[in-house]
């Protein structure tokens, strides 16, 4: 096992340096000098030859992607060329705590949501509190996040002015400031990801239900609550975990949308104002960091999974 | 790695038949619904110059208004007519959901026949990128894009066609690599059938129904990603109508116009839905298992 989680970090790491290389060179290959775009949308080129000089974009390609490499090694991601050169790294560490307080409160929403919705479907299935769970599954899978973000707002905080509609405090200044900004946020990002949780948990509960030992645990008389908490919902999270790597992207692909929607300044914020604004250092890193978020998490998941299940065997 | 593949069991289909869509409609009535809504969306997006009461840039003295007898879903604050800027906001929604996904098919279905037909090197150098690929999310991959290509309706467009490739490469080949092994498949090369021949007309064929329950399912996501892009101001730029964008516009007035913030995700929802239900129902009738359901948000 050991060698297999060798492996697939080998292969991680191989996949970061390849999204690096990639996210470099399309930035650079597109036709049209985007870069040169980016810098000086007014003319005067001598200004704009100094200025390439001083990014040292007046090298070949494969220096500068050197050059440029090797201060990603030892995490130097360049400086915004937008306003005020602040490093991008410091950038990065301030949104990165809000991207991430963001993205664990929706998934505890959503667990919290999901499982409980799940189970009761499976186990009362065809009743009508699963169709009701399957209807609003359905609704939670096709209502766009940003637009729960902004039902939320004109209910909550527009109209009924229970919580603030936008920014974001830190943890250290209160349990509360922190978790009522951020509260609106996680259930916009967590509604969809609750909706997928639920039709798993639910399918691979029925799945589980029906097996040979489900059916001698009923037969030995065991307690309903017993048979289902010990004996089968373990089981179905088996298939759950599976798809929890894809799932957890998800979640911070929704993340990168709702930031804006609520003006908090994490990974997705930098990264859409950076879009907006032409920085492409600052793109650059936040799509790096984003990668390396959803890189790693993956291989996470695929750890676990063996963990979890000694049954599953690598090569 | 293994783990990813463990998730692409594909079972071998039946052919797609003529009259499939007769069934569907008559076995599943969520097909219907779906069916019905989304014909409405398409003929009121086709004909929306002529069906829509107001030109959807045309401003009215009356400035923000709710909904009323004269704008039914009210007006935003260059009072211009709500219903009318959603319905030609339509036209770019199912325009775009519809061609991205399309092109991204034809490439997807060219790289994964080819790769899992003749196998090898070739095989080895389009997975590994398709892998690559399917580490991420679909719709981070088009914002990705979009920062590359820039904004605009035909940068998002590539941008999401690129992104959603992954998705039909990893079933076409999926699906190749099981029909290969058929007898057919061995006749139709004893009697001296091209490659060409055999992948486009012996082996694709008969691999249609995961790729069509998979393109339905991507057409909704591409929508929201379109919308999504839109959203976030990378789309199209703001002298069209377009859901994401009216729902942007609709953050100002927050607190004074709820309609600008309701009614445009309610054209998003409805049209999503539509398309899942079509797609749910063409997977039970299909009995396809393994697509990518938890694509592109």
């Amino acid at each position: 096992m050991s060698g297999f989680i060798f492996k697939r970090t080998l292969w991680a790491v191989v996949v970061m340096w390849a999204v690096a290389t990639l996210v470099f060179f399309m930035l650079r290959i597109v036709p049209g000098d985007p870069i040169a775009a980016m810098l000086f949308d007014v003319g005067d080129p001598e200004a704009a030859d100094e200025l390439r000089r001083k990014f040292g974009l007046d090298q070949p390609v494969y220096i500068q992607y050197a050059k440029w490499f090797g201060r990603l090694l030892v995490g130097d991601l360049g400086n915004s060329i937008y306003g005020s050169r602040i490093a991008v790294s410091r950038v990065i560490q301030e949104a990165l705590p809000r991207t991430l307080s963001l993205t664990a409160l929706s998934f505890l929403i959503a667990l919290v949501i999901a499982v409980p919705a799940g189970l009761i479907s499976a186990l009362k299935r065809h009743s009508a509190l699963d169709h009701v769970v399957t209807i609003i599954a359905f609704l939670g899978l096709s209502m766009p996040d940003f637009w729960i973000a902004i039902l939320l707002i004109i209910t909550f905080a527009a109209g009924l002015h229970w919580l603030p509609a936008i920014g974001y405090v830190p943890l250290s200044e209160g349990l509360w400031p922190w978790f009522s900004h951020l509260i609106l946020p996680s259930i916009a990002i967590g509604t969809p990801f609750a909706a997928i949780m639920a039709r798993m948990i639910r399918s691979s509960m029925l799945e589980v239900l029906r097996t040979e030992y489900m059916q001698v645990a009923r037969s030995k008389g065991l307690f309903k609550l017993r048979l289902v908490m010990v004996h089968a919902f373990p089981n179905a999270l088996i298939p759950v975990v599976t798809v929890m790597g894809i799932a957890l992207a998800l979640l911070l692909a929704g993340t990168i949308v709702v930031e804006n929607v609520f003006a908090i300044k994490g990974l997705g914020r930098v990264l859409i104002q950076g879009i907006l604004d032409r920085d492409y250092p600052m793109v650059q890193g936040a799509i790096l960091v984003v990668s390396f978020i959803f890189v790693f998490a993956n291989l996470l998941v695929d750890v676990l999974y063996t963990v979890i299940d000694p049954r599953i065997r690598y090569d | 790695m293994a783990v990813m593949e463990a998730t692409q069991g594909v079972t071998p289909e039946r052919p797609v038949q003529r009259w499939d869509w007769l069934r569907l409609v008559a076995r599943d009535k969520k097909a219907l619904v779906g069916m019905i809504v989304l014909a409405i969306l398409t003929l009121a997006a086709i004909f929306a110059p002529i069906l829509t009461p107001y030109d959807p840039n045309a401003q009215d003295f009356a400035m923000i208004g709710a909904p009323s007898w004269a704008h039914p879903l009210g007006t935003d604050d260059l009072g211009r007519d709500l219903l009318s800027r959603l319905i030609h906001g339509g036209r770019i929604s199912l325009f775009v959901g519809t061609s991205t996904v399309l092109m991204a098919l034809l490439v997807g279905i060219v790289l994964g026949v080819s790769a899992g037909y003749y196998g090898g090197w070739l095989d080895t150098i389009i997975m590994r990128y398709i892998d690559l690929q399917w580490a991420f999310p679909n719709f981070i991959i088009a914002v990705y894009l979009v920062a590359v290509f820039g904004t605009g309706l035909s940068n998002v467009i590539i941008a999401i066609s690129l992104a959603f490739i992954d998705d039909f490469a990893r079933i076409a080949r999926g699906m190749v690599l099981t029909i290969k092994e058929e007898q057919y498949i061995a006749a139709a090369r004893t009697l001296g059938a091209s490659d060409n021949r055999i992948m486009w007309r012996h082996i694709l064929p008969n691999a249609t129904a995961p790729i069509i329950v998979q393109a339905t399912v991507s057409v909704s996501y591409a929508i929201l990603a379109e919308a999504g892009l839109s959203f976030l101001g990378l789309g199209v730029q703001s002298s069209t109508p377009t859901w994401g964008l009216i729902l942007a516009d609709s953050r100002s007035f927050i607190s004074r116009a709820w309609w600008l913030g309701v009614f445009p995700g309610l054209f998003i929802m409805v049209t999503v839905l539509s398309i899942n239900f079509l797609g749910d129902a063409l997977r039970d009738l299909f009995d396809v298992r393994e697509t990518k359901d938890l694509g592109a948000h």
